[in-house]
């Protein structure tokens, strides 16, 4: 029998070996990258296709062109309507995703290892050679203008297209990759076509292969289904000369207004968004800055949630984050909170982000609970074949070095309190915007009441 | 496929399920307690969630939130509450497993010395706003309550939502909670599962050490209700929405019963991918509607079968009735074709094998095990659960459709946009949810 004693917490043994897959790296002669890992045990391999564009190069009088053109992809391609191409991922029992963001467009699919081949034809198929009929076109764009319209009454979306719209004015980042109702309206098959011309070519597309087949089986699927496609006709120059792009065009220096509302009479909830221009991915003090934001908003027990939920209960949650980017994404404080305590949460806020970079630093407990949550928590981001794949996929959409992976533990325990005091001197209220989506009569007053200037009155766009 | 697993039971009664896992350095802990919203009364709806939420706030000796010392660990954790069980979860580096233990247990059999009158009004202020979020300010988000209200009668354990109503919250006493916790948290009305990179024997040993001295409670019986539907209804809420939104409702078989997967296969025929049946015709082909759903919602009581449409601009609830009238009894009538039996099966087949990709969390191999052990009393259901839908034939198919939609009463929930009565199915009845 083991005696056990509930005076004290048990000492956790010895940090795990985080077990890092080892990574192959191959290329096809048409210049698209293949990263593959055998990842043993569960017969399923997961292939994601990471495209390193997203709607950041979108043509600017086109907002969601990217996303519309990514969505046309699996409506025909060759000799496949829509539905027969349905009907074959579900034959297989295959599962199909398309994400687009601002930096990067990612199809993933999940399938079964004997449906490997099918399924990355499949795949390479309605990439490299879809239909883009008008009709589909049509009905395509239509389903995103009434998502647009169904958009507007979502607090979290209005709040997030606000704040993107506020912090990035003229910018590729100001606007969100669902576009705008006008974007859609002025976009045609044509344009969609030259899109995907302009901007799926094999050369900027990386494939991650991870799962149950040995790496060269898993590169021999890839090289089976994508070898025969090849740079089309179309200059891709043309596109980055009619487009700003995001990693030339300066962010704005100051948003748009310190302090905008957007009116949701009778809401339960004010809708809350915080945020400044942040940092690239690539900028030098990555590390301190994760730490930093586990200390502030990135876990249950930081100092925002602690707080705003656990003392005051004004939200059922609160975090916070850096989007880093390729260019500096936003850095954003976000929560939903109870009308009546509207202004009283943003003060809140403002006094963590003002009291972290100075007057109360992070503690060695703060600091030690961050890094070890970082560390020890990092063995779990390789349990899947999902998980590992959408790993290599940051490592090539950033450019980062191939030993990145294995730096993170050690680069987290580097980071001291100088350098995450240091880091929180980024937080730059002057630069700060608030936007709030809520009941404009209720919280208007209040916010008045908190000196951070005149609550500018915006319209739910979308 | 399956979860291999090693089943023990404590002195106490407490079933521990431990399944190996070694191919990444984590353990999950897992922890259900059979114990949902179902155990509710009337008038202290929302019960079970609030006191799930008083689990994380610290037991007798370690009277702090429950989530520092776990995620110093380098811990991921949570809970959930639903109509019909309570889940906790910690997913932990393996070295973090006793400390999962010695909290898991402390909280099991130590909870309410540390309970005060401040926690538990900041928690229920808590609840209150993952109230407004999910639900209050969330367009369509009272359809839910809506639904539950007309398909069950008021005596029946699923007439209420999980989240509870405010002014059933604003009732609920200390007092409550305690006997809450004597009542229903304990190891007799508990399951545990490991699953992960532990040594069995070791594990065991820890968990008796922790748990094994833990008093059992009460036993706790099951539930009685009245599952019998009686006639067909239609209500209309109105909500801050642009497009008007229609929900077809059945009572259906509870979870694992007769009818149960079936109704999972005709969901699958109706509205899985754009080559589903009603997607095909009102999304794709008449463009009515912008998108459907089918969903057979297994709970352990009962069931509830689903379609949800919304209406394309221009187009009335009624033409999405009718089309879904229509596809149901075709369903009914002659089943699904082979192509579409062999579709859903490659599909249920391939989700089975994904599901055991995780070890922790929601839905991963320890929640399933312990899915299967509260539910049916057999952890190794896993071959069985498949077989169910491997058993499946166009007639079961078929018949399933034909009873429990076609012949059955169905409520009909309209949603839409304030003022625009008039897009309701026509001769709703007007509710208002709040």
């Amino acid at each position: 029998m083991i005696a056990i004693d509930r005076s004290r917490l048990p000492t956790p043994g010895a940090d795990p070996t985080v077990r890092f897959p080892a990574v192959s790296r191959r290329s096809l002669a048409n210049g698209l990258r293949v990263r593959t890992v055998e990842h043993r045990g569960v017969p399923v391999v997961s292939f994601l296709l990471l495209l390193s564009s997203g709607s950041a190069v979108e043509p600017i009088d086109r907002p969601g062109l990217a996303a519309l053109t990514a969505d046309m992809l699996d409506e025909g391609s060759g000799a496949r309507s829509a539905l027969d191409i349905e009907d074959a991922l579900s034959g297989m029992g295959a599962q199909f995703e398309t994400e687009v963001g601002s930096d990067a467009t990612v199809l993933s699919l999940l399938t079964l290892p004997r449906f490997c081949d099918q399924a990355l034809g499949l795949l390479s198929d309605i990439v490299a050679r879809p239909r883009l009929f008008v009709e589909d076109f049509d009905r395509v764009r239509e389903l995103r203008l009434n998502r647009l319209r169904q958009l507007r009454d979502l607090a979290p979306a209005v709040a997030d297209i606000a704040l993107a719209r506020l912090l990035y004015a003229g910018h590729p980042y100001g606007r969100l990759p669902i576009g705008t109702t006008r974007g859609l309206e002025s976009s045609s098959a044509d344009d969609v076509s030259r899109f995907h011309q302009q901007v799926w070519r094999p050369s900027e597309v990386t494939i991650a292969a991870v799962g149950d087949l040995s790496h060269d089986d898993l590169f021999g699927v890839v090289e089976r289904a994508f070898g025969w496609w090849t740079e089309g006709a179309q200059d891709p120059q043309a596109l980055a000369a009619s487009v700003p792009n995001a990693m030339t065009t300066p962010a704005p220096a100051m948003p748009v207004a310190p302090l905008a509302l957007v009116d949701r009479p009778g809401a339960a909830q004010s809708e809350l968004r915080i945020g400044q221009v942040g940092v690239p991915r690539l900028t030098p003090d990555y590390y301190a800055l994760l730490v930093l934001n586990t200390i502030l908003g990135g876990q249950f027990v930081s100092r925002l949630n602690m707080n705003l939920r656990e003392d005051k209960g004004f939200t059922y949650g609160v975090r916070s984050g850096f989007e880093f980017r390729r260019a500096p994404g936003p850095f954003v404080v976000q929560a939903a909170v109870q009308t009546g305590v509207t202004a009283d949460a943003v003060k809140e806020v403002l006094g963590e982000l003002r009291a972290i970079a100075g007057p109360r630093p992070a503690t060695a407990a703060e600091l030690g609970l961050a890094k070890s949550a970082l560390t020890r928590g990092y063995a779990r981001s390789f349990e899947t074949a999902g998980q590992i794949a959408r790993g290599l996929a940051q490592l090539a959409l950033y450019e980062l070095p191939d030993d990145t992976l294995e730096q993170f533990v050690p680069s987290i325990h580097a980071v001291d309190i100088d350098a995450v005091t240091t880091a929180a001197q980024r937080f730059d209220l002057s630069r700060m915007t608030v936007a709030i989506v809520g009941d404009r009569a209720k919280v208007e007053p209040g916010l008045r009441g908190l000196g951070i200037g005149e609550p500018t009155v915006l319209d739910a766009e979308a | 496929m399956n979860i291999p697993y090693t089943k023990h039971t404590l002195r106490n009664g407490m079933p521990v399920l431990i399944h190996e896992d070694h191919r990444c350095p984590i353990v999950a802990v897992n922890l259900w307690y059979h114990v949902g919203s179902k155990n509710e009364q009337p008038g202290r709806t929302g019960f079970a969630h609030l006191f799930e939420h008083l689990m994380f706030e610290g037991s007798e000796h370690y009277n702090h939130g429950y989530f520092q010392p776990l995620q110093q660990a380098g811990a991921v954790l949570n809970g959930s509450t639903n109509s019909d069980r309570t889940n906790y979860w910690e997913v932990v580096p393996t070295s973090g497993l006793e400390l999962a233990l010695w909290m898991e247990s402390d909280r099991m059999g130590h909870l309410l010395p540390a309970l005060t009158e401040e926690k538990f009004r900041n928690q229920r202020d808590v609840v209150l706003n993952e109230r407004r979020q999910n639900y209050e300010n969330r367009p369509y988000g009272m359809a839910a309550m809506a639904i539950v209200d007309a398909l069950f009668p008021p005596a029946h354990p699923y007439h209420w939502l999980t989240i509870g109503s405010p002014d059933d919250l604003q009732a609920a006493s200390l007092d409550d909670v305690q006997a809450f916790f004597r009542r229903y948290y304990h190891p007799g009305n508990a399951s545990l599962a490991l699953a992960g990179d532990v040594a069995p024997e070791s594990a065991l040993a820890l968990v008796d050490a922790y748990f094994g001295g833990v008093e059992p409670g009460p036993a706790v019986g099951p539930v009685a209700c009245d599952n019998t539907a009686t006639r067909d209804s239609r209500v209309l809420l109105e909500d801050g929405v642009v497009l008007p939104r229609l929900y077809l409702n059945w009572l259906s078989p509870a979870i694992f019963a007769d009818g149960d997967a079936d109704l999972d296969l005709v969901a699958d025929v109706l509205a899985d991918g754009k080559s589903s049946r009603l997607y095909k015709n009102m999304v794709y082909e008449r463009r009515i509607a912008t998108d459907v759903i089918a969903v057979q919602q297994s709970h352990e009581l009962s069931g509830f079968f689903q379609l949800i449409a919304t209406a394309a601009p221009g187009h009335t609830l009624a033409e999405l009735e009718a089309a879904m009238s229509a596809e149901i009894t075709r369903v009914a009538e002659s089943g699904p074709t082979s192509a579409e039996s062999q579709r859903s099966l490659a599909q249920a087949e391939a989700q089975f094998v994904y599901r055991v990709q995780t070890v922790g969390g929601f839905g991963g191999k320890s929640d399933q095990l312990n899915q299967y052990n509260v539910f049916v009393g057999d952890p190794g259901y896993f071959d069985r659960d498949l077989d169910r839908y491997r058993e499946a034939t166009p007639a079961s198919v078929a018949a399933a459709a034909g009873r429990f939609l076609v012949q059955a009463p169905r409520v009909a929930v309209s949603v839409v946009p304030r003022g625009r009565l008039d897009l309701a199915l026509p001769d709703s009845t007007k509710v208002v949810c709040s």
